[in-house]
């Protein structure tokens, strides 16, 4: 009863294929996210019940990280780094642009669920900021055009 | 032909994979055979995607490329509007002395063959016939402190696991580099990602760990994806296995996992909050085992010191900074990239000479050391030596070596703001003064900002609680950024009061 959710099947497999690794949590929630775009609620007394901890403990371990949502995305996420040398470089006048082009402020999705805005601190790419991450694809020098990649 | 198209993240976020696709449709077109090798990156970010081309004089660089300039890569090189040259003959390159990143950006990141060709596992092999004490005094004696930012001597941290008596001992590679400014350890994981895994099969035994992982930022999917297929191709050629193994393991967003503690929380399946030391890592560290927790610069110049030995690389550097640091280069700068040098080099330096001034063309105003945790630096320390304890003196630190350049439109009360707003967001929560001050902190600077200059006291207040009440350098640092903003720039505090009247 406890694992009958429409999910249910999926996460098991993924709890199965991670036995025996040290530390499993983090790589569990990952694929759990991977396939279904978010870390479900009712996969916490699964997970809970696989590894021996209480539901609070996931709960408290999948709230900690920002990486992990509640809820699935929009169809695109849009990540733009807020951080210093991005920032010297205009990130903070591209983001508000973008920001009214969507009309949504970070973490939020347009209402016809077409993009989310998420903040990130760096990626790495600080001597051609501003950057910008669509859907896992890294971008460069980053402008309002990258609004482009996100219309469909 | 053989024609290199980086794989590096940043190459590929000015588009690199775009131009790699049409070199091969454009061959195909042409019915000519062309190897493309995906490489790292020189570190030459304002020439990305640089192109080399394999000729008779050596490998002839072309940058930046676009899809439009492949064509000419298939006419006369001498005349192709970004032919830059010869791509060693570059002053950027022929300034440097790549150690640590020696085979970055020249070999195919994936080829153990090259990777051999290059120099690569001679240092294992040397540890191999080596007992660990001699390892750990060859790191000792080389005098590497650690890149992750807190330089504590390399070979002293092994010395205390290799001593410690424990049936399973680890090696944890600390990838998480989330300061902002700093990619030398993704530009090392994606373009030479044996170079790591040799250093901690190295470490493994130096310490009689026999396991390791390396816990990369989710932020990093090409570092990631290279690291994983790198340990892959090690294990099949039996350069990983029973006597030293190792996972590939991600981040989940958050910027406090990197401070080693809260990662090997992270790495246990539990939130990244930090822990109080003692117990040090390296005596119960992950799942309570003595544990090497490592950055990836750290463990990846092992296999250079092993290789050419420990006087090879004491020789390079400045009072008690020893060898090389691969500078990080960014924000407002003209020649922003990866610039690996002998520690010594001015701050003036390092901005005007090798990065070239501002990419705005206006002039510099701040520099800021070592990530979201370093101070800001004004013109007037220009004059300052690139070394741990040269920065220090100054109220700086030097962190992973990465600088952000801000030119005269940058307003440092702004950035006083951010710092504390970034500690809010990121502090693990454990302590009040961290947790709470830095959300006081950003009150307070929007006060100053509003013309309330009697806040400025209470800033100044603010940041000696934070210093002195807080775990981790989160809290305890931040104060870095924020107090030498106030210090090196107070016009800019004032400014905000007559710009509020
Ligand atoms: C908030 C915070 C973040 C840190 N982030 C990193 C990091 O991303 N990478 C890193 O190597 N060290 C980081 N450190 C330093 C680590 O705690 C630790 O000193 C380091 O991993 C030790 O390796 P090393 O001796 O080779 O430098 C951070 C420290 C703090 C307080
Ligand atoms: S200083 Fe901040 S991040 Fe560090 S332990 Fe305390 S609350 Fe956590
Ligand atoms: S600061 Fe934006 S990518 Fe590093």
């Amino acid at each position: 009863m406890l694992d009958s959710h429409p999910h249910s099947d999926r996460i098991a497999e993924i709890l199965e294929a991670h036995r025996g690794l040290e530390g499993p949590l983090l790589p569990i929630l990952h694929a759990i996210q991977e396939a279904f775009g978010h870390v479900p609620e009712a996969a916490v007394p699964q997970i809970a019940k696989a590894l021996t901890m209480s539901k609070a403990e996931v709960h408290g371990v999948i709230s900690f990280y920002h990486d992990f949502r509640k809820a699935p995305a929009g169809r695109h996420v849009l990540k733009l780094c807020r951080a210093e040398a991005c920032q010297t470089m205009g990130a903070d006048a591209v983001a508000e642009q973008i920001k009214k082009a969507l009309g949504i402020d970070w973490h939020e999705t347009t209402p016809d669920g077409r993009v989310t805005l998420e903040p990130v601190f760096c990626l790495g790419l600080c001597a051609c900021g501003p950057s910008a991450m669509v859907d896992g694809r890294l971008v460069g020098r980053c402008d309002e055009s990258v609004l482009a990649e996100v219309a469909k | 032909m053989k024609i290199y198209v980086p794989l590096d993240s940043a190459a590929v976020a000015l588009g690199a994979d775009k131009v790699a696709a049409a070199i091969t449709d454009e061959a195909a077109r042409r019915g000519v055979t062309v190897e493309v090798v995906r490489n790292g990156s020189r570190g030459m970010v304002w020439l990305e995607p640089l192109v080399e081309v394999v000729s008779a004089e050596g490998r002839l660089g072309f940058g930046p490329m676009a899809v439009a300039d492949v064509a000419g890569l298939f006419g006369d090189l001498a005349s192709h509007p970004k032919a830059v040259g010869l791509v060693e003959e570059l002053p950027w390159m022929k300034g440097q002395t790549r150690l640590t990143f020696a085979r970055v950006g020249v070999i195919d990141p994936l080829s153990l063959d090259d990777y051999r060709a290059h120099g690569g596992l001679v240092g294992l092999e040397r540890a191999v016939k080596m007992a660990a004490p001699e390892i750990v005094a060859e790191v000792t004696e080389s005098g590497l402190r650690g890149r992750g930012g807190a330089g504590f001597p390399t070979g002293i941290k092994w010395k205390t696991v290799s001593e410690a008596v424990a049936d399973q001992k680890y090696i944890v590679c600390n990838a998480d580099e989330g300061d902002s400014a700093t990619f030398a350890d993704r530009m090392l994981m994606e373009g030479d990602p044996f170079t790591l895994i040799e250093g901690m099969a190295i470490a493994g035994l130096a310490t009689g760990a026999t396991k390791g992982y390396v816990y990369i930022r989710s932020e990093y999917p090409v570092a990631i994806r290279v690291m994983e297929a790198a340990v892959r191709i090690a294990r099949e050629a039996g350069v990983l296995g029973p006597r030293f193994d190792m996972e590939i393991r991600v981040g989940a967003g958050a910027y406090v996992c990197g401070e080693e503690t809260s990662l090997l929380n992270s790495l246990e399946g539990k939130r990244g909050v930090v822990r109080a030391k003692p117990p040090l890592p390296a005596l119960q560290g992950f799942l309570g085992r003595p544990t090497v927790v490592n950055n990836v610069i750290s463990l990846a110049s092992v296999p250079v010191i092993m290789a050419r030995g420990a006087a090879y690389y004491k020789d390079f550097g400045l009072g008690r900074s020893r060898g090389t640091i691969p500078l990080q280069i960014a924000g407002n700068v003209r020649f922003g990239g990866l610039y690996e040098v002998a520690f010594g080099l001015t701050l003036g330096q390092i901005v005007n000479e090798i990065g070239g001034g501002t990419a705005s063309g206006r002039p510099v105003k701040a520099v800021q050391v070592g990530g979201p945790l370093g101070a800001w630096f004004p013109v007037s320390l220009f004059d300052t030596p690139f070394g741990y304890e040269e920065f220090g003196a100054k109220d700086g630190l030097i962190g992973h070596a990465g600088l952000t350049v801000a030119d005269d439109t940058i307003d440092m009360l702004q950035m006083a703001r951010f710092a504390m707003e970034f500690c809010a967001i990121e502090s693990c929560g454990k302590c009040t003064p961290c947790r709470i001050g830095s959300i006081r902190g950003v009150e307070t600077l929007d006060r100053l900002a509003r013309g309330d200059t009697s806040a400025i006291p209470l800033i100044t207040d603010l940041c000696n609680t934070m210093k002195l009440g807080s775990l981790c350098a989160l809290g305890g640092f931040t104060p870095y950024p924020v107090m030498s903003a106030l210090t090196h720039f107070p016009d800019d505090f004032v400014r905000a009061k007559e710009a509020a009247e």
